[in-house]
């Protein structure tokens, strides 16, 4: 009856790491997979406000950005330090938000349009004037769908 | 008189190989910055160039401004920003006029709103009020209708009104819903909107330059 009981004796066999580089690279294809790289380069900074009844966005086909806030410090020699507005890669005046929604839109699916939403990515220091700039321009251009975007968290910290 | 060896070629040592893959891991660790894709969904009103204004009675109004040093008044008297989600709720279900059957909260005050069809939310800011505190504000009321329309929505469905509206405006719903479940939920998403509307009017921030 001695099957039961055999005891090994003898070192601890090491433990192989044959298998660490499947588990790294597990870990690494789903950060490769998770990670969104900017569509575009912000020049300016982008500290967004706290909000707690958010909802999430849809898919990004429907979304279009608008980015708003100081330029950065690089940037502050070219363009100044006041607030200024975002649109793809360039630094731009509301009354170009127009002509952005309609390319905008020229460029997605037909069938996307009553879903467009624009996001209003604006830094939390700009001020309301600027802001409703923005609003007024994306009213006269009948994109009237809009979400504040914001990161979750409580209003009053 | 190089040395010619034969046979089978060494094995390549693959002990580093780990060390690579840490290395291309924590590269992707540092440089990934999850996107922030939730926000605040709101509707602007159409253009016009000439708005006129109805006539709306002054109980069925709670004007809030915001003035360029990011205080808030209320009324008429100033307020905290922690306690303005609260003073909305009360406001919209005041029921004044006794016409409402779902409401909960109110207090019946004739000097308050009649009822929650009838209450406009106005807020108007100053061009100088920060974006920070704008959005605060919208916040809470914006959670004020949602904690009205979820309460009743409840009760009425078993749901919430945010997780419904959200089904029915999200384009990717139809593939995992049928049609007739959604033309459901869109019904009972409009019966919720017409019990409580949200009649949240934004006035142009004054200029002051």
């Amino acid at each position: 009856m001695s099957k039961f009981n055999k005891k090994k004796t003898g070192e601890v066999p090491a433990i192989s790491t044959a298998s660490l580089p499947d588990i790294v690279f597990m870990l690494l294809f789903f950060f490769m997979v998770a990670t969104t790289m900017k569509d575009s380069d912000l020049m300016i900074e982008n500290k967004l406000p706290n909000a707690d009844q958010t909802s999430k966005l849809f898919k990004k086909d429907y979304i279009m950005y608008i980015y708003a806030g100081k330029p950065s410090d690089r940037y502050q020699s070219t363009y100044g330090s006041n607030a200024r507005v975002q649109l793809n890669d360039k630094l731009s005046e509301p009354k170009e938000i127009q002509s952005f929604v309609a390319v905008e839109r020229a460029s997605r699916n037909s069938s996307a349009e009553p879903y467009l939403t624009a996001s209003l990515k604006i830094d939390k220091d700009v001020k309301m004037g600027l802001v409703s700039e923005i609003k007024q321009e994306l009213r006269k251009a009948d994109q009237l769908k809009v979400n504040y975007t914001a990161t979750q968290g409580s209003v009053t910290k | 008189m190089a040395k010619k060896k034969r046979g089978a070629p060494p094995e390549v040592n693959a002990g580093s190989m780990a060390d690579i893959a840490f290395l291309l891991l924590i590269f992707f660790l540092v440089t990934t910055t999850i996107g922030v894709d939730q926000g605040i969904s709101r509707k602007l009103p159409p253009f016009q160039d000439n708005p006129q204004v109805p006539p709306i009675n002054e109980r069925n109004i709670l004007t809030v401004l915001v003035n360029m040093d990011d205080q808030l008044l209320v009324e008429e008297g100033i307020m905290e920003l922690k306690d303005l989600r609260q003073t909305a709720i009360r406001f919209l279900d005041n029921n004044g006029d006794g016409s409402c059957t779902y409401c909960e909260e109110g207090a019946n005050d004739k000097s308050s709103s009649d009822n929650p069809t009838k209450a406009v939310i106005s807020l108007s800011n100053d061009g100088e009020t920060s974006y920070k505190m704008y959005l605060a504000v919208q916040n809470e009321l914006v959670a004020a209708y949602n904690y009205l329309r979820d309460r009743e929505c409840r009760k009425r469905y078993g749901v919430t009104f945010t997780e419904l509206d959200y089904i029915v405006s999200d384009p990717a719903s139809k593939g995992k819903y049928s049609e007739e479940e959604i033309s459901k939920m869109e019904e009972n998403v409009k019966v919720i909107q017409e019990l409580y509307p949200q009649r949240l009017s934004e006035a142009e921030p004054k200029k002051s330059n």
